[in-house]
């Protein structure tokens, strides 16, 4: 079939656009605002109109979502470091919010908040094979009592099943076994949960939130943070592709960044800590956004520097901050606004991806110095690609892009000399949804025909340029 | 050997005959010393136990962490470099705040440098709470014969809910 219907509901714009894949390109494309009443339908038959085509024609089609509030996951765990630092990395890889990520055994006040939060899915970890059943079982009490119709998924140490099944025996909701997140201490294995997850979501989720119809009619329904880390493998894996490289996505509230690389020590010098991490990853950081969590940002950020750094007054940049509390949908007129803007994206771009890569503690011993790293060492990744936010279509994409440079110096394992793309045409979703239908060819196409290269980053010296890369605008 | 978790457990059963015992190794604190760690790791596993090998440089909090995690009966520690005592003194302390008070700690290798008299060493680390100290140079086997017996005399009946970590109410 070489035409396909794309579709992406839920975030700001629903988003619809026709691809040919036998000649990969993009034939129509529309947005239109996303409809909540009575649901995202409207919004879908009108961008599908807009785009020159309508929901019911004959093309496949391929859908992601992130309407009412996205795939909302509880991750529960034993240890912080361990197994529930697992099921939040579980959740994520399959494209979920992680509302909170509860440790140990469940208390009164977890119960409490999980009853508050009422999240779509519980992820219920806890325990290598072989290892602690006491707190997953406990913790399946707790869960079943408190949020007795939410899907669960368990992947915590398999020798606790035969227990878990009794306790969950009552369970109104679906209960879903998948292999443990964490068979063996410091071994994660994501997949098998993350696909049980994306089974509840399609099965039992996407109704719950009036997405019957588009269900019905999808070949495909993915959240679609899902469906942009699958772009990330895609970009990555493909030859000729983009190799280690990092994804930024800085929305109204929250700081997606997706990362493609194994990110192992870079000498023989530092010792790797802690559990290892997958090679495609996701983290939201959700005290990071540009409108509704901006406080989230002036908090962390040292005004002084970024004023001295951005060429701005404290002064404006405050106003800027004052104008957006009262109204999240501000947007800004003034040149010092919009500096203002940029600056701050700057500011959530380096701290989210702070946050995502790994960092080296140096650590004196008894014969002198050595280096400990935790999580991935993204230094050679070769690009930071820009999509979605002011990162993709500001006015100033490469001073929010440098933000992710490694700067001399720190201890953070971000990229030593990235060169940068934008995502111009937002179109990350949609070549995960191509890749995620088998379809890598054409996605892989798609994209590095559409990513737009943005001056400011690192000589290509002897890097190798996807082909079929626009450079400059 | 039982390195892979095929027996199902009854729940907290933690007899050796059963189930395989789970137990943490590492080298304790900045020392890098990875020869000895590779052969107890290799030793304890062909003695039947599963071995949840840390390695080098492992923090006191990573040796708690894995052995909430798994479940462990015993940390089965290194020192080589002659820091054994900073690098190890509050361990017992930080097991019993994590709920895992009771598990057994055996450490070995050369513990100290300069200091000859054994006995004192080892009253030394007994009093921080090491159920066994070994002297430089033991060979595996002591240690792994020692552990059976130990757990032998624990019964090999941990009262399920002894490795409750913080939180639990
Ligand atoms: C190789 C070596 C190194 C290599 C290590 C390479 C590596 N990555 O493994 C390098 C060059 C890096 C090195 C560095 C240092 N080393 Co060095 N090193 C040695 C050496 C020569 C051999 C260690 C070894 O591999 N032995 C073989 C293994 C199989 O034996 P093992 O480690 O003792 O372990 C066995 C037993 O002890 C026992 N065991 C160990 N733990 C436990 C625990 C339990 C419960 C039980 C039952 C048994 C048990 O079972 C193990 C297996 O059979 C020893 C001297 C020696 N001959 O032991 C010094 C030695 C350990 N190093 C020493 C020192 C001081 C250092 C340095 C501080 C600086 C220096 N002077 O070189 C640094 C420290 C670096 C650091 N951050 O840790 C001293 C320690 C002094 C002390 N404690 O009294 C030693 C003893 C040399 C000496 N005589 O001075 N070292």
């Amino acid at each position: 079939m070489p035409e396909l219907l794309l579709a992406d509901v839920g975030s700001t714009f629903t988003k619809v656009c026709v691809v040919h894949t036998d000649e990969p390109r993009l034939l129509a494309r529309a947005a239109v605002p996303t409809t909540t009443e009575p649901d995202v339908n409207q919004g879908l038959d009108a961008a599908c109109r807009l785009a020159g085509t309508a929901l019911d024609t004959a093309l496949p089609l391929l859908a992601s979502s992130s309407a009412a509030g996205g795939l909302r996951i509880a991750a529960v765990g034993l240890v912080p470091s361990l197994t529930a630092k697992a099921a939040e990395m579980a959740a994520l890889g399959a494209g979920a919010k992680v509302v909170g990520t509860f440790p140990y055994a469940l208390n009164t006040d977890d119960e409490n908040r999980l009853r508050t939060l009422e999240p779509d899915l519980v992820l219920l970890t806890g325990g290598t094979d072989g290892g602690d059943t006491s707190h997953i079982v406990g913790n399946a009490e707790v869960i079943t009592r408190t949020l007795p119709a939410v899907p669960v998924v368990v992947a915590g140490n398999r020798n606790a099943h035969d227990d878990l099944r009794r306790v969950l025996d009552g369970h109104q909701g679906p209960v879903r076994f998948a292999d443990n997140v964490m068979p063996e201490l410091n071994r994660l294995n994501l997949g098998p949960s993350r696909d049980c997850i994306r089974q509840l979501f399609l099965e039992r989720i996407v109704i719950a939130k009036g997405m019957g119809r588009l269900k019905a009619r999808a070949d495909l329904l993915v959240p679609t943070p899902q469906a942009v880390l699958e772009a990330v493998r895609l970009l990555g894996q493909t030859a000729g592709g983009l190799g280690d490289f990092l994804a930024v996505d800085i929305g109204g509230a929250t700081t997606d960044v997706y990362s493609h690389g194994a990110g192992l020590p870079s000498n023989a010098g530092v010792v790797y800590k802690g559990l290892p991490e997958p090679i495609d990853k996701r983290t939201v950081e959700a005290d990071l956004g540009m409108r509704h969590t901006l406080s989230g940002v002036m908090a962390l950020i040292d005004l002084e520097g970024l004023c001295a750094e951005h060429g701005l007054q404290p002064e404006e940049v405050m106003a800027w901050t004052t104008r957006v509390a009262a109204d999240p949908g501000a947007i800004p007129h003034s040149t010092q606004e919009t500096a203002a803007d940029t600056a701050l994206a700057a500011a959530a771009c380096r701290l989210a991806v702070q946050r995502h890569c790994g960092r080296l503690e140096e650590v004196w011993g008894p014969e002198g110095r050595v280096f400990l790293q935790e999580g991935k060492d993204l230094g050679d990744a070769g690009w930071v690609v820009g999509t979605g936010g002011p990162a993709a279509f500001g006015p100033a994409p490469e001073v929010i892009l440098a933000a992710a440079r490694r700067r001399a110096g720190s201890a953070s394992l971000l990229p030593r000399a990235p060169r940068f793309l934008a995502d111009r045409d937002y179109l990350l979703w949609a070549v995960g949804l191509l890749a995620q239908a088998g379809l890598d060819e054409a996605g892989a196409r798609l994209a590095l025909h559409h990513l737009r290269e943005v001056p400011g980053g690192d000589a290509p010296s002897c890097r190798r340029v996807p082909e079929g890369t626009h450079r400059g605008e | 050997m039982p390195t892979s978790p095929e027996v199902p457990s009854p729940r907290h059963h933690g007899c050796p005959s059963a189930t395989p015992v789970n137990i943490v190794l590492g080298v304790i604190g900045a020392d890098c010393h990875a020869v000895g760690n590779k052969i107890l790791e290799i030793a304890f596993r062909e003695a039947g136990f599963r071995v949840n090998n840390l390695g080098v440089m492992v923090a006191q909090a990573e040796f708690i962490a894995a052995a909430l995690e798994t479940d462990a009966r015993a940390m089965v520690i290194s020192s080589l470099c002659g820091h054994a005592e900073i690098d190890c003194r509050g361990l017992r302390e930080r097991c019993l705040e994590a709920g895992i008070g009771h598990i057994l700690l055996y450490l070995g290798g050369n513990l100290t440098v300069g200091e000859t008299d054994f006995p004192t060493v080892e009253r030394r680390f007994r009093e921080m709470g090491f159920d066994r100290v070994f002297p430089p140079g033991t060979a595996p086997e002591e240690g792994i014969a020692a552990l059976w017996e130990d757990l032998r005399r624990r019964g090999c009946r941990q009262p399920a809910g002894d490795t409750k970590g913080p939180g639990r109410a």
